[in-house]
């Protein structure tokens, strides 16, 4: 094989993920009282319009989570010698970005450097210029061409992207047509976006999104569309790849801490007596200690063995990695503790209920009553709390690298961008573009998360039901 | 009353040792006291010797938990569980790695921590209410649905982007009050200003829809309606009775925060150069100072359920439906 596929922690949790959502995806389909929800959340403009930005960046993040080692060389031996160099598929389809490194700070769609250079002529002068990017336009015989062929390009890659979204959308009228429909009245109905479900904010959305990926693949391809950093990588780049760790921090850390919350929530609630009260106290003390704290007070542990123990870890990626599931780890601590009393309120109401009783009169085990009748019952509680959480974890990644507890600094990660451009916003002229870059992509993906969550709360609050 | 108070105390203590012990685990079980030398003498000064002068320095050279080599008490007094983790019970926070008085050091940099959270926090509810209120009287018409959207978009924006922004904004293209700094009296207004300001805007966001929601919440009930019939005004109605009935939910998020004021805001502090506690626990972490973390984490714990105390009593004073018992 050309390539040795590389297992980082976070990705295996990652597949698991996947793998638990897809199941949990076939159980709604099959069980009307969830489809119900989700119908109503599918009515909702807006949150659907936030699902198809979501799901770009799904897919973003999840090409960024199939690691694999180039093969650097066959020796004589037929033994393959494979790079230290941890890849993803996204590094692979972006290979131009990943590799075109400049020599420092560019604005975007910058033609010349920021930083003037002592230059010699052919005929022996010197003089203090801005030198050309080594790639930034480099396609580019003069300067003044730049707004052109940027031009030409907008308008090329604009017609591409409605050329390649229009048969989509036909081909999804042809389906959508019901038999006795001409086709006129189906564009027509499409058009006034009727019928209950969104499909004309949605194919817009999808309409938007494939034009903007179009112009951004074709302008990155010879300009650095969103600048480049003080050591020169492409700012595009860096943004796409922080996508994956925002992603882990906000699923990662509800997989991890979900368990622990659902088993001991409904533990608590159905026992009482001493488990809650041990249960109750392990929380109450868990959450009086101040997150941030406790999370500074962890990481600061974990640099120390780190530290003491390079041996354990074979690539930066490696460690990086470790980290960054770590910080999961320890943010799950953090926010488990409310969900966790949420759900033994609950099951100490759904307790006393009389089909419970029923259960453990027909000889339920008390396995198979929390199992079976208390967890189906509390389950919008946890779906809920999933999605309210998540924008908060993407939000509290930045927050927590800008202190210095949060992803290694080596991650590509919008809380890191937001770090080094403190020292940027103070240069003159302002490099503004990598806060910018990291403003876009991550307000992209907190609105849209709260936009979507908001819906599925609306639609799974019982008390919010008419 | 007091009788309720007391028993929240003394069942504070039990919560307060879970705590001390977790800190202890994490900063001696998890890494040794040699391996904190190590990471903070570096490189090639790791030596046998230096290491054992660090730890002595630091008082770090005592058994963990038993020390079978001291006479009667001493097998426990003479341990580092005691001499750095059942201190602070009596809040004697010690001497931090590089040998400062925490305790001194957390008495002098509480005061700027409550100059700037003080007024954010107080600011912060007057406006946070009153906009709250304000889409609440415009409620089901286009205005209330800007000012929610409006309140999503605002709470999607990292905390980080406000202080950036203001601070760009306000100081450096407009050049109103200076970047960052303090200092005491009435001087220090001007260094105020910003950081109050962005700490009230970024506030807005999420409190004001959560605001909204108990406030819509009282409107719809029997009462209102009555006081509705009865003829008031709308303003009335909402100043006289809605106002005052959706406090109980907005003072339990509330409340809990006051004892913590005192510890400031890390984000804020660093970023505007406040020598307050944020900035002091930024500084720890950064420069790996275990003995302030360890004794910032312990205080902020306490300060947290005093809190939780403190809301208990707003409670009652609120609500009189609450008894406490």
């Amino acid at each position: 094989m050309p390539f040795q596929f590389e297992f980082l922690w976070t990705d295996i949790l990652i597949y698991l993920l996947l793998v638990s959502v897809m199941v949990f995806a076939f159980y709604t389909l099959r069980h009307e009282h969830l489809r119900v929800p989700w119908r109503q959340v599918s009515r909702r403009p807006m949150a659907m319009a936030s699902l198809v930005v979501l799901s770009v960046y799904v897919v973003v993040g999840l090409l960024d989570s199939v690691h694999y080692r180039p093969l650097l060389e066959t020796r004589n031996q037929g033994e393959r010698v494979y790079s230290n160099e941890v890849l993803s598929l996204l590094d692979k389809l972006a290979t131009p970005l990943r590799t075109r490194l400049e020599k420092t700070y560019s604005a975007p769609f910058a033609v010349q450097a920021y930083t003037k250079e002592t230059m010699e002529y052919p005929d022996g002068r010197h003089a203090r210029e801005y030198p050309r990017l080594l790639y930034g336009g480099a396609h580019l015989k003069d300067p003044g061409e730049r707004t052109a062929d940027i031009t030409r390009r907008v308008i090329v890659a604009t017609a591409m992207g409605l050329a390649l979204w229009l048969p989509l959308v036909t081909g999804f009228l042809l389906l959508w047509r019901e038999r006795t429909e001409s086709w006129s009245q189906a564009a027509r109905r499409f058009v006034r976006g009727e019928g209950q479900v969104p499909w004309r904010t949605i194919w817009v959305t999808t309409g938007i999104l494939i034009v903007l990926t179009m112009n951004a693949v074709s302008l990155s391809q010879v300009y650095h569309i969103l600048g480049t950093d003080q050591v020169g990588q492409d700012v595009y780049y860096k943004s796409l790849k922080s996508i994956r760790t925002g992603l882990v921090i906000g699923t990662l850390t509800t997989l991890v801490m979900l368990p622990f919350a659902a088993v001991f929530g409904i533990m608590a609630g159905y026992f009482r007596g001493w488990v809650d009260d041990v249960i109750q106290y392990t929380y109450t003390t868990l959450s009086s200690i101040p997150g941030v704290l406790l999370i500074a007070a962890a990481i600061l542990s974990l640099q120390v063995y780190v530290g003491n123990h390079p041996d354990s870890f074979h690539s930066a990626t490696e460690r990086a990695d470790i980290r960054l599931l770590f910080l999961c780890l320890i943010l799950g601590v953090t926010s488990w503790t409310s969900l966790c009393r949420l759900l033994r309120g609950e099951t100490l109401k759904l307790r006393e209920m009389d089909y419970l009783q029923a259960a453990r009169a027909l000889g339920s085990s008390h396995v198979s009553v929390m199992a079976r009748h208390i967890l189906p019952n509390v389950m919008h509680i946890i779906l809920i709390a999933v999605v309210l959480d998540f924008s908060g974890l993407v939000l509290a990644e930045a927050v927590l690298s800008y202190v210095g507890v949060g992803v290694d600094p080596t991650m590509d990660s919008w809380g890191n961008m937001i770090n080094s451009a403190r020292l940027e916003m103070a240069r003159e002229p302002v490099v503004w573009w990598s806060l910018a870059s990291a403003f876009v992509f991550m307000f992209g993906l907190v609105l849209s998360a709260n936009l979507f969550s908001d819906a599925v709360r609306d639609a799974f609050d019982p008390r919010l039901r008419k | 009353m007091i009788a309720y108070i007391i028993r929240r105390l003394l069942y504070a203590i039990p919560i307060l040792i879970g705590v001390n012990l977790l800190t202890f685990a994490l900063f001696f079980f998890v890494n040794s006291p040699d391996d904190m030398a190590r990471v903070h003498l570096g490189g090639k000064r790791v030596t046998p010797e230096a290491i054992a002068k660090w730890k002595e320095d630091r008082g770090y050279n005592k058994p963990l938990l038993y020390n079978a080599s001291g006479a009667g008490a001493e097998k426990l007094t003479g341990t580092i569980f005691y001499k750095h983790s059942l201190r602070l019970f009596a809040l004697e926070f010690g001497r931090s790695d590089n040998g400062r008085n925490i305790g001194y050091d957390i008495r002098q940099r509480m005061w700027p921590s409550l100059a700037i959270a003080l007024p954010i926090f107080l600011v912060g509810i007057l406006v946070h209410i009153t906009f709250a209120m304000l889409i609440a009287f415009f409620r089901g018409s286009y205005l209330d649905t800007a000012g929610v959207v409006l309140c999503v978009i605002m709470m999607s924006i990292s905390a980080l982007f406000y202080v950036i922004g203001g601070q760009y904004l306000v100081s450096m293209l407009l050049r109103l009050v200076p970047v960052s700094g303090y200092d005491i009296g009435m001087d220090a207004v001007k260094f105020l200003v910003l950081p109050v300001l962005v700490g009230v805007v970024s506030g807005i966001g999420a409190s004001t829809r959560l605001y909204r929601t108990f406030f819509l919440e009282e409107i719809g009930k029997d009462y209102v309606r009555t006081a509705r019939a009865k003829g008031l005004s709308e303003l009335r109605v909402l100043f006289r009775h809605v106002l005052k009935n959706a406090m109980i939910p907005i003072l339990t998020g509330v409340v809990v925060v006051i004892p913590l004021l005192f510890t400031g805001s890390l984000i804020m502090e660093s970023f505007f150069g406040i020598p307050g506690l944020g900035s002091y626990t930024i500084d720890a972490i950064n420069s790996q100072d275990f003995a302030i973390v360890r004794a910032m984490v312990f205080l902020g714990s306490v300060l947290y359920i005093l809190g939780l105390i403190l809301t208990d009593i707003t409670y009652t004073l609120v609500d009189p439906r609450v008894r406490l018992s």
